[in-house]
């Protein structure tokens, strides 16, 4: 699936995975969680191999299914996971707050839209204040007002020396993104900020930096 | 901190079946309805309702724990929250354990009530303990829990996870010694029969209600059921994988 892939993310920073569904983007975060079964490579997290005991406090992970329960309210889901990981009850209030859910800690997630589950499973990465996040296609479903305001928390948290990675395969997301990995077909096509990638190509929005880089690579 | 997650896990589990309330209903209703049916149906030869009315007391909860159990471990597995659990600070005996616990105190709950019925309203009689039989009955209902955990991992599907009740269950009770006394089984489904740990279980009931002998035989058929319980909750803990492809 992966093949010859050799990388390295800042730490502080967003790192932004981009590239096609398919591509191998989620498949390259499950290896960087470690629950992937890789067939060969090498993949540190921190300094510990990935998916080594020591790191499950220090990484989280919000899954591209939403990975919470739905016959559980948002308390409830997020209260189990905060045990799970050994903290106060404090930060499910707090969590709440971050992703916006005030109004709706009680609901049962059966009764809440896509957007809002998505949330909760945002949430729950975010219990353990976890060093590195790792993020799939964390604002699928969600509205720009929302998109917005969660970019802005990703930024946030980087600011305070939490690495992120965040796929997406919207464009206009890889814009906010500190650093960028285009993946495609299981292969790295280019690495770099958004700015250098333009001045790379030539092309002005990230759309077209995109094909640019799809095309020279040829299939 | 380890029984913290276990706790956790209980009380999470909890939460789920209490905001499903109509199958808590059928898990404690079906046995007493089916109870009461045996009862009246034999109410010609009530030899017959006092031969299986507490063997099958103690297998009620083998059945409905197996169910529930796997279907909400597939939930677990193809919903994402297994995968969460397992990048989190959780070690699969305490999710284990949480399951464990949580279904065993609804076992608890249906034994109670099912005894009550059985021997309180219908005039159920055992020659021996009949706290002896409710217990028996929840071990029954932990190592279903601990089978169906086990299977869950061979079902993509609810309705797959729904059949292996058949499939696992339904062979074990035909030849566990209920219907037809090991004794008079052919040769070679006697022997399959020693391999299935429902024979063991209904053979304890069975001493339980005739008031013994509790020799060698009655403490294999003790130290099989818990022993089956380790055995099927290794081999659950082992279709916990940490790593999928």
């Amino acid at each position: 699936m992966l093949d010859g892939l050799s990388l390295e993310v800042p730490s502080g920073a967003v790192t932004g995975l981009v590239g096609p569904s398919g591509g191998g983007k989620s498949t390259l975060m499950r290896a960087i969680v470690g629950v992937q079964v890789v067939a060969g490579g090498r993949i540190d997290v921190l300094g510990e191999p990935a998916g080594s005991a020591a790191l499950r406090r220090r990484v989280g992970y919000m899954t591209q299914s939403l990975s919470v329960y739905s016959d559980l309210s948002v308390r409830e889901n997020l209260r189990y996971f905060a045990r799970l990981y050994g903290v106060g009850q404090d930060r499910v209030e707090s969590a709440i707050g971050t992703v916006a859910l005030d109004d709706f800690g009680n609901r049962v997630l059966n009764r809440l839209s896509g957007g809002q589950k998505a949330r909760v499973s945002l949430a729950a990465a975010l219990l353990g204040e976890p060093e590195v996040l790792v993020l799939d296609e964390p604002t699928v479903g969600l509205d720009p007002l929302l998109r917005r305001d969660l970019w802005n928390l990703f930024h946030r948290l980087a600011e305070s020396g939490t690495t992120l990675i965040v796929s997406s395969h919207v464009m206009d997301e890889a814009e906010r993104c500190d650093g960028l990995l285009i993946l495609r077909d299981g292969k790295l096509i280019a690495t770099g900020s958004p700015d250098e990638l333009r001045a790379r190509t030539g092309a002005h929005g990230l759309d077209d930096v995109f094909l640019r880089l799809v095309e020279t690579e040829g299939p | 901190m380890i029984a913290g997650a276990a706790a956790a896990t209980a009380v999470r589990v909890g939460q789920q079946l209490r905001r499903d309330p109509r199958t808590i209903a059928l898990i404690v209703v079906v046995p007493c309805v089916l109870e009461t049916l045996l009862k009246e149906m034999f109410a010609g030869q009530p030899q017959v309702f006092q031969h299986v009315g507490a063997p099958l007391l103690g297998l009620f909860p083998f059945v409905s724990m197996f169910v529930v159990t796997s279907v909400t471990m597939l939930r677990e597995r193809t919903s994402g929250t297994l995968e969460r659990l397992m990048t989190m600070p959780l070690r699969k005996v305490d999710l284990l354990a949480g399951y464990g616990i949580s279904f065993a105190l609804l076992a608890v709950v249906q034994a109670t009530v099912v005894s009550l019925l059985a021997f309180g309203l219908l005039g159920l009689d055992v020659a021996g303990s009949q706290v002896a039989v409710a217990a028996l009955a929840v071990a029954n209902a932990v190592l279903g829990m601990a089978l169906g955990l086990f299977v869950s991992a061979f079902a993509t599907t609810e309705f797959q996870a729904v059949q292996f009740m058949p499939a696992f269950v339904l062979p074990q009770f035909l030849l566990c010694g209920l219907l037809v006394a090991r004794e008079d089984m052919a040769d070679w489904l006697r022997v399959i029969s020693a391999f299935l740990p429902l024979t063991y279980a209904y053979d304890a009931l069975a001493k339980v209600a005739a008031g013994g002998p509790y020799g060698t035989r009655f403490v294999v058929d003790v130290v099989v059921v818990l022993g089956s319980i380790a055995v099927a909750l290794a081999l659950g803990a082992a279709t916990l994988r940490r790593r999928t492809g």
